[in-house]
This record gives C-alpha cells, sequence and structure tokens, in this order.
C-alpha cells in the first residue's frame, strides 16, 4: 500500500517502539494492550476469527448504523493496527500463526484460560518456535485459581475488584461506571506486562509469558482503602457526591448548576485562597456570607469542615452554584483562581482549549465512509511538543491485510489464499 | 524482519539456558525519582518491584501529601506512620534534599549522571525552576530518559492549573457517566485516574529507555493525565464526534444485557452482581431459580431479551426480591456452577477474604519500622522467568539518603558532610 500512514511521518522522529512487531489474538477483553502498543509506534497485527472480531458488534455504531465496519468501540481500540483473519481451530490457521510467531517480537491473548492450549498453541509450544517470545494472557481472574473458570463481565469485575462497593450513593446499591472498565484495566497492565517482559529480553535474550489478572487490575484502583481495613480495621463505604476527608468529616464534591454539574471541594489551608474567592462572588450574587467569610479558612487542615460547617456552607454555595451555568463557573473560576472544574460531558471535552492547544484530538480519513473522524490522541508526546506516539491510521477492514501478510510477507500464492479462504482458514 | 532487529541479541550475547537465576526485568536500572502524591509513585513502585533501584527526593521541609494522609498506625500521626504512603513506596529508597538549596543542584545532576531515568510529577516548569530541566539533565547524561506527568500536560493555556485526584474524573467526563439516571453524578471511587495512568506511564517509560538503548540517545517523555485517561472512555468520544450523541450515566443498566444490575442479598450492604447477555446465561438463572421450570422467571414476558429489556424495572424487582435471602458470595458460587456472570459486591474485607486474589497473592504484608506488618498490593502479573516482588517497606523521610549518596553515586565522606552542614539534605 503505497502512500500508506506511517508512525512518525510528522514529526521525523520513529515512535517509540517502531522496531517491534506484535500479534494480537485479543477480542474486546483486551483489544487495549495491543492499542497501547500500537500507539507507542509498535506494528500490531489483529488476528481476527473469519467473519470479524466479536468486538466488531459492540456499539454505539457510526450513524447508529449496527455493522462490524461501523462499532465505534472497534474504532477506538483497534486504530493503527492491521487486521488479518485466521481460523484458529483449523490446521492452517495454526501452521500460519506458527510462522508468525517465529518473526514476532510479542503475542497477546484473551482467550479463557486453558483455549490455546487446547488447539496446541499454548505458550510452552510457541517457545519452542521462538525462544524470545514475549506472551501476554488478559485474563478476567488469571489463568488458574478458583475463579479462573468464572463468567465474567464488566459488572461482575468491577464488583469483585472492589470498585463498585466504594461507588455511589449510600442509600442505593453500589454502582459501577457505565462505560465497561474492567477489561481496560486489565488490557492496559497487558501493555505495561508486554514492555517489561521485554525489558528483560533485551538484557537476556530470554522471552516469557505473563498471566495479567483483570480484578487484581482493578483492585489496585481503590487507593488507600484496603490498607483503612488492614490498619484501622474499618470498612470505607460509598458516600455518593461527598468525599470522606476524616472520621465523621466529609466534604461535597459535586454540585448541581444551572445546566449540568461541576465540581468543587471546599478546604482551607494553602488553597483557602479558593474557597475565599468563591465566597466572594456568592457575595456579589447577594447571598449571606458574612458567617463563613469569618472562618479562618487558613488555618483549616484538610479533615476540619465537619457535618455542620458543610450544611452551612451548602446554603449559599447550592444556590450560588444553581444560578450559573458551567461555562460561567468554568471561566469565572479561571479569572478569579476558584478550584472548580466542570464535571464535563463528552461536548465539553470536544472543544476543550487545553485539548486543542496541544493537538489532541486527531482526524483520521476513512475513505471508505468519504469522510474524516476526530479521534483521541497521543497520551504522551515528547517534552518539546513532538509526535512519539499517537494515532495515525483508521481501524482495519475486515482481513483488509491479508494479502498484505500472507502473500508479500509469508509468501503464499494466490491460489493457496484463495484455497484457506475457500474453506474459512482466513 | 523485527525478529532479527532485537536489541537483545547485541546486547546481551546469548540467552540464558536452563534454569533462571531468578533476575528481575529492570536489575540495574537506576531512576531518579521526583513523584509524589498517588499517580507517580504508582507508577515508581511498578519499577521497583521489578528490579529497579528507585530513589526517591522528598524534603523535610515540604514532605510529601501521602506521608501527612490516613490511615495511620495506631491513629496517631506523623510522617513515617502513613500506612496509604508505605503501601505506595515500598521497594523504594528515600533520600531528603532540600531542592531549593544553592546546592542542591549540583548534587542532583550527579544523581542524574548515575540515573537511567528521571521521573516526576509536578506542575509543568517546575523542574526547570530549578534548572534541571531535560535539557541540563541530558548535558550530564545523554542517554537519560525523563518522563514528566501533569494534569493537564505542558504547554498550553491550563499547563499550570492546579487540580488533585477526583478533580480529573470530573474533568475527564467519567463523573458524569457514573451514577443513577434519576439523581446527580458521583465520582467513581477516589483519584481514580491516578489509577488509570500509571498502566500506561510505565509502557511508555519503558519504550523511552528501549530506544535509549538502541540509539544512545535520550528522550523527554510528556503525559498528560486528562489525555491519557480519555482512551478509557475513546468509543464515548467517538460517539459524540460522529453521531453528535452526549451518553450519560445509567445506573447499572448495559444495553446488551438484561437482567444487569446489582442486587441485594442477606446481611447489611451485601449485594451480589450480575448479567446475562445471552440465552444459555438467562437459561442458568432460571434454572437455579426454578429448577422445576415453573414460576415468574418462565413468564413469556422474559423469554426474550427484548422482552427483558421491556420488562427490566419488573424483572429487577423480582430478582431482589429473590436474592434477598442469599449469602452473597454462595449466591455467587451457585449461579456461577450454572454458567451465570455472577460476582459478589467485595467490600475491602471481603478483598482480603477473597479466595482469587489470596491465590494470586495479591496483598503481601511488609514490616516497617513504625508501622509494623503493613499490607500493600502487587502487581496484577505473573512472569513465568522474572518475577517481581516487594521486599522492602517504605522508606522513613531520608532513611537512605547516607546511603545513596555515598554508596551509589561515590560522595566522600567530607563532601558528604559538609552537605549536611550547609543543610542541604533536609
Amino acid at each position: 500500500m503505497s502512500g500508506a500512514p506511517t508512525p512518525g511521518q510528522n514529526s521525523g522522529i520513529d515512535f517509540l517502539l517502531a522496531p517491534y512487531r506484535v500479534l494480537d489474538l485479543t477480542d474486546e477483553r483486551g483489544l487495549l494492550a495491543g492499542k497501547i502498543l500500537a500507539d507507542l509506534g509498535a506494528d500490531v497485527l489483529q488476528i481476527e476469527p473469519p467473519g470479524g472480531s466479536p468486538a466488531r458488534n459492540i456499539g454505539p455504531f457510526y450513524g447508529d448504523d449496527p455493522l462490524p465496519e461501523k462499532s465505534l468501540f472497534w474504532w477506538a481500540y483497534a486504530a493503527n493496527k492491521r487486521s488479518i483473519t485466521l481460523d484458529l481451530e483449523q490446521k492452517d490457521g495454526q501452521s500460519l500463526l506458527e510462522k508468525m510467531v517465529a518473526e514476532a517480537d510479542f503475542l497477546i491473548e484473551s482467550f479463557s484460560p486453558g483455549y490455546l492450549e487446547g488447539l496446541g498453541l499454548g505458550y510452552e509450544h510457541l517457545v519452542k518456535i521462538n525462544p524470545k517470545l514475549v506472551m501476554v494472557s488478559i485474563t478476567p481472574f488469571g489463568q488458574d485459581g478458583p475463579y479462573s473458570n468464572y463468567q465474567a463481565t464488566d459488572i461482575v469485575g468491577m464488583a469483585l475488584g472492589g470498585f463498585m462497593y466504594l461507588t455511589g450513593d449510600e442509600d442505593r446499591a453500589p454502582i459501577r461506571i457505565s462505560f465497561p472498565h474492567f477489561y481496560l484495566h486489565g488490557a492496559a497492565a497487558g501493555a505495561t506486562a508486554a514492555m517489561l517482559a521485554h525489558t528483560y529480553r533485551v538484557t537476556s535474550g530470554q522471552g516469557q509469558y505473563v498471566d495479567v489478572s483483570c480484578q487484581q487490575a482493578v483492585a489496585k484502583t481503590l487507593a488507600h482503602a484496603p490498607q483503612i481495613w488492614d490498619i484501622e480495621g474499618a470498612i470505607l463505604k460509598r458516600m455518593g457526591v461527598y468525599r470522606q476527608t476524616s472520621g465523621e468529616n466529609r466534604v461535597r464534591i459535586n454540585w448541581p448548576c444551572k445546566d449540568g454539574y461541576v465540581n468543587y471541594m471546599v478546604q482551607g489551608g494553602t488553597v483557602a485562597y479558593s474557597t475565599r474567592a468563591l465566597l466572594d462572588w456568592a457575595k456579589e450574587d447577594g447571598l449571606e456570607t458574612a458567617e463563613l467569610d469569618a472562618l479562618p479558612w487558613e488555618e483549616f487542615g484538610y479533615g476540619a469542615i465537619n457535618p455542620e460547617l458543610m450544611d452551612k456552607l451548602s446554603v449559599p454555595l447550592g444556590a450560588f452554584f444553581k444560578g450559573h451555568t458551567r461555562a460561567e463557573l468554568v471561566q469565572g473560576s479561571l479569572d478569579r483562581r476558584i478550584l472548580l472544574f466542570p464535571v464535563a460531558t463528552p461536548s465539553d471535552l470536544d472543544d476543550h482549549a487545553q485539548l486543542e492547544a496541544r493537538g489532541y484530538f486527531k482526524e483520521i480519513e476513512h475513505p471508505e465512509l468519504g469522510t474524516t473522524v476526530k479521534y483521541p490522541g497521543a497520551f504522551v508526546k515528547s517534552g518539546d511538543g513532538k509526535d512519539i506516539a499517537g494515532i495515525y491510521r483508521r481501524p482495519p477492514l475486515i482481513g483488509e491485510h491479508n494479502t498484505q501478510i500472507y502473500q508479500e510477507e509469508l509468501g503464499l500464492s494466490s491460489a493457496e489464499l484463495q484455497t484457506l479462504k475457500r474453506n474459512g482458514v482466513i | 524482519m523485527t525478529a532479527q532487529q532485537d536489541p537483545g541479541e547485541q546486547l546481551a550475547g546469548k540467552p540464558l539456558a536452563g534454569e533462571q537465576l531468578a533476575g528481575k526485568p529492570l536489575d540495574g536500572v537506576n531512576v531518579l525519582d521526583f513523584c509524589w502524591v498517588a499517580v507517580g509513585p504508582m507508577t515508581t513502585k511498578y519499577l521497583g518491584e521489578y528490579g529497579a533501584n528507585v530513589v526517591r527526593v522528598e524534603s523535610v521541609k515540604r514532605p510529601g501529601t501521602l506521608r501527612n494522609a490516613a490511615p495511620f498506625k495506631d491513629g496517631i500521626s506523623g510522617l513515617n506512620r502513613s500506612a496509604y504512603f508505605a503501601s505506595y513506596n515500598a521497594n523504594k529508597m528515600g533520600i531528603t534534599v532540600d531542592m531549593r538549596h544553592p546546592r542542591a543542584r549540583d548534587l542532583m545532576l550527579r544523581m542524574a549522571k548515575w540515573a537511567d531515568l528521571v521521573t516526576e510529577n509536578f506542575t509543568p516548569g517546575t523542574m526547570e525552576s530549578w534548572e534541571l530541566g531535560f535539557d541540563q539533565l541530558k548535558e550530564v547524561n545523554p542517554k537519560i530518559v525523563m518522563f514528566s506527568t501533569s494534569m493537564m500536560g505542558r504547554g498550553g493555556p491550563m499547563e499550570r492549573q492546579p487540580g488533585f485526584g477526583p478533580v480529573l474524573s470530573s474533568l475527564v467526563g467519567l463523573t458524569n457517566l457514573t451514577g443513577w439516571p434519576d439523581r446527580e453524578p458521583v465520582n467513581p471511587y477516589g483519584a481514580y485516574t491516578d489509577f488509570i495512568v500509571p498502566r500506561f506511564a510505565v509502557a511508555a517509560i519503558l519504550a523511552g529507555l528501549d530506544r535509549s538503548r538502541r540509539t544512545g540517545e535520550g528522550i523527554h517523555i510528556d503525559m498528560s493525565q486528562l489525555e491519557t485517561t480519555l482512551h478509557f472512555s475513546a468509543p464515548v468520544l467517538l460517539d459524540y464526534a460522529v453521531n453528535g450523541r452526549e451518553q450519560t450515566r445509567m445506573g447499572n443498566r448495559d444495553p446488551g444485557a438484561a437482567p444487569h444490575g446489582v442486587y441485594p442479598c442477606a446481611g447489611e450492604d451485601r449485594w451480589l452482581a450480575l448479567g446475562c447477555f445471552t440465552d444459555d446465561q438467562w437459561a442458568g438463572l432460571q434454572r437455579t431459580i426454578a429448577p422445576d421450570g415453573n414460576g415468574w422467571p418462565y413468564n413469556p414476558d422474559f423469554a426474550t431479551l427484548l422482552g427483558r429489556k421491556a420488562n427490566e424495572d419488573q424483572l429487577d424487582q423480582l430478582i431482589s426480591d429473590w436474592t434477598a435471602s442469599w449469602e452473597s458470595g454462595a449466591l455467587m458460587e451457585t449461579l456461577q456452577s450454572s454458567g451465570v456472570p455472577a460476582g459478589m459486591v467485595n467490600d475491602c474485607r471481603d478483598l482480603f477474604e477473597d479466595a482469587q486474589l489470596q491465590h494470586r497473592g495479591h496483598f503481601q504484608w511488609l514490616d516497617h519500622a513504625e508501622i509494623g506488618p503493613y499490607a500493600t498490593d502487587r502487581s496484577e502479573m505473573n512472569f513465568s522467568v522474572s518475577p517481581g516482588s516487594l521486599d522492602t517497606p517504605a522508606p522513613l523521610l531520608g532513611e537512605h539518603t547516607a546511603h545513596v549518596l555515598k554508596d551509589l553515586i561515590g560522595l566522600t565522606d567530607d563532601e558528604y558532610r559538609s552537605l549536611e552542614e550547609d543543610g542541604v539534605l533536609e
């Protein structure tokens, strides 16, 4: 494909992982791992079952048209990759995979434990073909142990990882984030694991196998909540729009405003200036703040606001926020040095001044649709603002690169390719 | 081909044969670590766990936030008593340096000659204000990799925007996606984004180190936590970009499943999460609730997924009535044995008792001079050849100053004494 986009063509710097190839056998549970490596510049071959990855069935869809080439989930986590199709359950498919493994640096998979071994494609076999191979498995609970064969979906994993108990309103059931994160945590850890094993390979010459648990990945998002049990014997609870600061004391984080919500944590001490500026603004609106102004905010430590004071604050502040739009509050807070932030919606992010200034979103051409699409961009840049990672290629069509890989690289003839297609191998 | 370009070949000669001498991936990698609070220390904890020599630079005059954060041993605050700090700083050494002292810069440049990697998460410009920006570090160590992460990234109108934990969840749009549709949004628990960023960070850092090894050229990596976290909602952003839709919170519902939610169990604040995406999963639930094949689960209204979706409120109520008498762990096991994705909502005590987390050795205990034995979590990855380990508790403030400066970078006794007398090591 002449003129195909390549990483680093705009910055003149090769992306960080330019020399390496990844075989990505994951489905929706692991796509992000390969995406992270692809964004860093690795050549990632997404190996899909004939007919396409099940991740292509996950909405939303472009134009709300539920077709496999229009899944926005797929777009988000398969962009930058190339796609080949391969039936791993047929002998020819297995043989082709082995050929690719011989030349690959990484293989990432997210099948149920034991699936690849059952096909004779487990690590013990693949390492004989390529002793330098780094193979990463991403599963809900790990390869063995009492839950290893449990059925897991996002909500099950977020519950067992300890996240949900701590999230939500105290008078209702625990809650998950409405966009699934369970597998994303594990998949991101898969990229970390791949790079750790790669670093070992660089110094030892030896590859290895890494087994990643999504449940553990989620359990690592809980800050100090496990330590509160370990050290104090207390079980931290969810508290809705509030955040615990110490003992019984809590401060409100989210407040309704005229057209949505904003985030403001009342604090004193080193950021007393912010609370004072907010109270001044509320006073300009004619709200009664004299009693609150008189408090020694500069002397208040992190956990100093008790429930009684929180109630008092909520009256003028609650009224103040409700009297303004999100945009007014955000702009006014910038002008007045108030530590207030929007509870952002997608449209807020779409034209966010900082993201625009850093050129975060990238327009990527989708020629088949006759349009360009605005994608989230690089998660790292160089310190002087150059591209060393990021998005440069639209997500692949099903098997789009079959000819490129099987014929041009592995040397299959077009007749052989036809045979494989006829038999559903590719 | 990519395999031939593997730098391990040139750097390390022959692969090790047979039994491994349990080396770690990052053995011999030296890290000068200015990170503080949570996002940076979680990042460098991975590095320490996998073998890097991590030296944290702290200040007596301005001890880091987490040293002052609960929970404390016996509830008594103290700079060496926080289990929160202790958890995120295992396997690191600690030195104290007054960075505002005129002699601090030269000392840090000597450390930079020793280091392969410098990490920091200050407001952009802080390292430069000490004349320790990347260009200056590179002068003394051309191969050095510098990793900087900040809330908004370097450059742009908001680069210096202060922020802390829960703010970014709101700013990045995750708060808006969390909560009940009839209520205000709530923050995902804690400083949630701080625990998303580190896995991307470690992958990028190791990619930078790999490039430095291959090219002999250092690099400065800049990571915006906002831009990184947006990859955890990329399909939501695409939905806005192409369809103009603003996704919002939907409680525990999922467009692809019914039932899908969290249901009350016996006891106080005990819950079970479950979701049925397929007919088989629903059939498993039907069988468990009504093994004789009669009763409400067989109501024709619930026979299809679309039917269950249309009657989801009623379905949720019936399931809640049924789960309420079950013990959550027993119900999880029962449903899983029928092929239904189900998981108890683990609170923090449950996490310590969770059979799978125990199987994985998720929590490990380290013995700390002032705290005593305390729990910390190990990584979510199991390596077949070069596992990580957590061996040493977090450093006491300044515990390793003499060791690092004399033994690792070779200061003479006289040089060390002079720095001490001048108040540089505070």
